[in-house]
């Protein structure tokens, strides 16, 4: 007599973490909708990385695809964690704002275009240092110009996470979608020991690290929208329940007070408890799928 | 430049508006008055060091969490009061940077520092977006983060000339280390590649800047100096009145088209394709 066979779910599951930037992207449209642009044909490289001995790549790690989302108009630009960190450089950056700035330019002109970004990155990237950072600004500016007429909705999915000055670019989204295995924050926990000391912070704490960086506690703690199931099915359903919702009442960027008046409430004295903040912040509308 | 940073910061906020106490309600490390410039008031920010701050990792004038929310405050409250006026009439924002870095800490990452910085980049771009010429005058160090959260949002950005002025994504020791190379190497880089450069004059060459200023002394400006800041404020402001809402200047500057290639090109070829279909 056979046992049944029981084939748990995960096995069938599309993991959405395994796939590169291009195919991330590629899978939250609907199909025969969506082309990319400017891709590794169009051979625009970083002019720094080569200078200083590094390959540089015909698409700086950054992806753009611009098609239909449940039948809305809508850009995907995702940054590639394999090439140098998923690091933001001239033209990848530039790549990311420009993309922005012409769905701001449709939305303006009566054609809405909603923006995913999908962040799996280190931050400015050092070999282009202050161009890096100039672009992060950059991207600021234009996400927040689009945000005013269309959604700009963050994915991060792991595994590299969304640190350094993009983590602002997360911060100000209408929405942010992460995963259990993805990571947000400012500082890494390598450059805080480094910085501050072990003591402020132990990079090898795994635990510790997933604490407070893990996408779990950001949703949580209510400074992330929704956790997804690494599945490609369900995060590409995820935004698109998000591109219909459209630009929120008001944006959790713009309710300074709220967060102004939790940040005093907090006691210093001593390292604040990840699983504390999170019953106190607790976000009822922050979901699980 | 073995100075304390925040302190340039400090004497041009109490040299440009009168006053160096922080507001009732405010944390001791951020500073914000109304104060006279050309013919009309202006709301003059600045983050300075505060030794005895409850966050023990803002301490030498670094931007965390209190900073951050702080500062979106004072700029959302001048958005709002000046909702109504036309465009000419809204009140400029005047940041006076001189920031380490943004908070390393353990506290800072827990309560969410990404999305405090957030808020006040919000803010600051909110304003400029709304119309307000909205200055950043570089008066010491704008490091990372911490110039992302206060300043690096601005029409225009004014800067002083002297060494002490360090624009840039990452101090040399931990940029040499992450990068796998020599603080020497990473200097002499810094010669061939402008945007790795630590020299203020260099980053001038990135076509980000409105103009460079000079002072004998950043810590101890003479009245003259006073005056020539102040007048080259209002013509940053004048200038700023007549641009776009957006950042577009500082890719279309004159310099940017020569150190700025690359996002040219790419801009270019995106809005061809996208257009193209």
């Amino acid at each position: 007599m056979n046992a049944p066979t029981l084939i748990p779910d995960f096995v069938n599951r599309k993991s959405f973490i395994e796939l590169s930037a291009r195919a991330r992207a590629q899978s939250l449209f609907d199909e025969g909708t969506w082309k990319e642009l400017v891709g590794p044909f169009d051979h625009i490289e970083s002019p720094w990385l080569a200078k200083q001995g590094i390959a540089p790549q015909s698409d700086d790690g950054c992806i753009v695809i611009k098609g239909k989302i449940g039948g809305s108009r809508a850009v995907a630009i995702a940054f590639e964690g394999a090439f140098q960190g998923g690091s933001v450089g001239e033209v990848s950056g530039a790549k990311m704002t420009a993309a922005l700035d012409l769905a701001t330019k449709d939305s303006e002109a009566g054609k809405p275009t909603a923006a995913v970004l999908l962040l799996e990155t280190g931050g400015v990237r050092l070999q282009e240092a202050n161009l890096g950072l100039a672009a992060v600004a950059e991207i600021i500016s234009s996400a927040l110009a689009l945000r005013q007429y269309a959604p700009v909705i963050t994915i991060v999915a792991g595994t590299v996470g969304c640190f350094g000055g993009m983590s602002l670019v997360a911060g100000l989204s209408s929405y942010t979608i992460m995963t259990r295995e993805a990571r947000l924050g400012l500082n890494g926990p390598e450059v805080i020991e480094q910085e501050s000391g072990i003591d402020e912070f132990d990079s090898s704490d795994r635990a510790l690290i997933w604490a407070i960086h893990g996408g779990e506690q950001r949703v949580g703690m209510g400074l992330a929208d929704l956790l997804v199931e690494d599945d490609a099915g369900k995060i590409a359903a995820a935004v698109r329940d998000f591109v219909h919702k459209g630009v929120p009442e008001k944006h959790r960027s713009e309710q300074v007070e709220l967060y102004r008046a939790r940040i005093a409430a907090l006691d210093t004295s001593s390292q604040i408890d990840p699983a504390t903040l999170r019953q106190q912040w607790g976000n009822p509308k922050g979901g699980v799928r | 430049m073995n100075e304390q940073v925040g302190l340039r910061g400090k004497a041009w906020f109490k040299a440009l508006t009168g006053s160096d106490t922080p507001k009732n309600g405010d944390p001791h490390s951020v500073l914000a008055t109304t104060a006279a410039v050309g013919n009309e008031s202006a709301l003059f920010l600045c983050v300075v060091p505060d030794k005895d701050s409850r966050f023990p990792c803002v301490r030498d004038g670094q931007v965390g969490l209190e900073e951050a929310f702080t500062l979106a405050t004072h700029v959302r409250a001048v958005i709002a009061e000046d909702h109504d006026k036309p465009r000419e009439a809204k009140r400029p924002i005047v940041a006076i940077v001189d920031v380490k870095s943004q908070a390393y800490g353990r506290r800072e990452e827990t309560a969410g520092i990404f999305f405090a910085a957030a808020t006040s980049a919000d803010a600051y771009a909110s304003a400029r977006m709304a119309g307000h010429p909205v200055i950043s005058l570089v008066a010491g160090q704008a490091f990372s983060g911490g110039f992302l959260t206060h300043g690096y949002q601005a029409n225009r950005i004014l800067a002083f000339d002297d060494a002490g002025i360090v624009i840039h994504a990452m101090h040399k020791e931990a940029a040499a280390r992450i990068t796998r190379r020599s603080v020497a190497e990473l200097e002499q880089l810094g010669h061939e590649i402008a945007p790795m450069s630590y020299d203020v004059r260099d980053y001038a060459k990135l076509g980000l800047l409105f103009k460079l200023l000079h002072t004998d002394d950043p810590l101890h400006p003479t009245s003259n100096e006073v005056a020539e800041v102040r007048k080259a404020i209002t013509e940053a402001i004048a200038d700023a009145r007549k641009g776009k809402l957006n950042l577009s200047n500082r890719w279309e500057s004159e310099a940017a088209k020569e150190t700025r290639k690359g996002t040219l090109e790419v801009r270019a070829a995106l809005e061809a394709q996208w257009f193209n279909e």
